[in-house]
């Protein structure tokens, strides 16, 4: 296998799909973790003492760079596969009983992934964008005025923004409980001991994480976080 | 289960050739018994397809007892028709009642192009098989079978790989028409015993080449093709394969 075949064989793009989505299931753990902090309910304090711990740390930093180039790699990989598959059958089935044997969310991740990415655009413009320039513009001077909490208690009164990330969520959550266990399938690790374990826990982690971040506006829409 | 008669209605897939376009044809069959199978239906229906001097229907088949692989028919949105583990040949007419209507189409797949009606060329699984589906074996008289030990969870678990018949259901059902249950199959029989060893690393790089080359999607471990795999062929060999895969690219030169 040479270099060039790790991008463009099938079970190449595979691994790098596999490799990346299971990245990305570590940063997730990292990002709820921080976002649990409000549940402390004390103002908002601690969480902004761990926002700002994430935002001015050069090892942070340079793990998010990982974290984009995983992402995106992700994410062009994912949109390649999802086209080459299409071409696979030209000529659809006129009658097609797919449910029964398969889940229908094992088959949908081309479409979760994509609502996914708009649920992404929107996520990343609110919220790290613009912590990011408010961080670089003066000097990084204002970053006394940059209260994230406040942001999100702000933004979170907006019913239809509570709704694009409970969409956003709910996708997310699919797409992991399909994802958690197909990564390692494609790493090849499926043996009769350690698969029960790897299912469980994915399906484990997919509903911690999911009803972790969906509470998170919820919680300022119903004001239960003041 | 008692006998019973049945008209049917069918709706069949004809296409001239893997140039032209198909469309469904609709027909009438009247009388047909629930211990027929799935093709003797089919024979009836040609029957009367060439009395009526009209053209009969082409479909693939061969053994009519569910051991060859060549019959390949989409039935009712399933591969090889609603049971499972289960080949058209092995499908009886009891699965259907008095008045149904069945929509036949051939397996639909950039790597099996229809060449009439139901027929598919299903070559892309011999060049697959050319590629490494061998061994390296002495010359002189064949060895006594007992001199090398095999642990006997290996042997079955290759015969369970080597139990594929090839027909392609797993290819017609994945939704990305992917070959990955066939190539891990072939893969895995052949890398479960010692005789596979020799070739074992170039074997699963060149059968995973050809895979792509012939055109099949890639997998997205629905496992749709485990469900619909006559023989049951089980998708940890598609496991085992990656395995392999990932050790002999990694081990390569190039």
């Amino acid at each position: 296998m040479t270099w060039k075949n790790l991008f463009t064989s099938s079970i190449g793009k595979k691994l790098l799909m596999s490799l990346t989505g299971l990245f990305l299931v570590i940063f997730l753990i990292i990002h709820v973790g921080v976002n649990a902090c409000i549940f402390i309910n004390d103002g908002g304090v601690t969480f902004n003492t761990a926002a700002h711990f994430m935002s001015h740390n050069w090892v942070i930093r340079i793990f998010e760079i990982g974290l984009f180039t995983g992402l995106i790699l992700h994410i062009i990989q994912g949109l390649m596969i999802w086209k080459q598959n299409r071409a696979a059958r030209p000529v659809k089935y006129t009658i097609n009983a797919a449910a029964a044997n398969s889940k229908w969310y094992s088959r949908s991740m081309g479409l979760l992934g994509t609502l996914l990415l708009f649920f992404l655009i929107i996520h990343i413009s609110k919220f790290f964008v613009d912590t990011k320039i408010a961080m670089y513009t003066n000097g990084g001077a204002n970053d006394a005025t940059q209260n994230l909490f406040e942001e999100m208690k702000a933004e979170f009164q907006k019913w239809w923004v509570v709704v694009i990330y409970v969409i956003g969520v709910i996708s997310l959550f699919w797409h992991l409980l399909h994802g958690f266990q197909s990564a390692f399938q494609t790493l090849g690790i499926r043996h009769k001991k350690y698969t029960p374990i790897i299912e469980i826990f994915g399906i484990g982690y997919s509903i911690i994480v999911c009803v972790l971040f969906v509470l998170m506006p919820i919680s300022f829409y119903m004001g239960w976080i003041s | 289960m008692e006998q019973y008669n049945m008209n049917l209605t069918l709706k069949v897939w004809k296409q001239k050739n893997s140039k032209s376009n198909g469309s469904f044809e609709t027909y009438q069959v009247k009388d047909i018994s629930s211990e027929m199978s799935f093709l003797e239906m089919f024979d009836v229906l040609n029957e009367q397809l060439i009395k009526a001097a009209k053209n009969p229907i082409a479909f693939d088949h061969d053994c009519r007892e569910g051991i060859c692989g060549m019959c390949s028919m989409y039935i009712d949105g399933r591969a090889h028709g609603p049971w499972t583990k289960n080949t058209v040949c092995q499908l009886h007419m009891r699965a259907f009642k008095d008045g149904d209507t069945i929509v036949v189409e051939p397996w639909r797949s950039a790597a099996f192009p229809v060449l009439r009606d139901l027929v598919v060329d299903r070559s892309a699984f011999d060049r697959i098989m050319q590629a490494g589906g061998f061994v390296s074996v002495n010359t002189g008289n064949a060895v006594e079978a007992n001199t090398l030990p095999i642990d006997k969870n290996d042997a079955d678990a290759s015969f369970d790989a080597a139990s594929c018949i090839g027909c392609g259901a797993c290819v017609a059902a994945c939704k990305n028409s992917s070959a990955m249950l066939f190539v891990s199959a072939k893969v895995s029989q052949l890398a479960l015993l010692p005789q596979g060893q020799p070739e074992r690393e170039s074997r699963v790089l060149n059968m995973v080449a050809q895979m792509d080359k012939e055109g099949f999607g890639n997998c997205t471990n629905t496992y749709a093709c485990e469900a619909e795999c006559p023989k049951g062929i089980s998708i940890s060999n598609i496991a085992r394969m990656n395995r392999d895969y990932l050790k002999a690219g990694l081990n390569s030169a190039e």
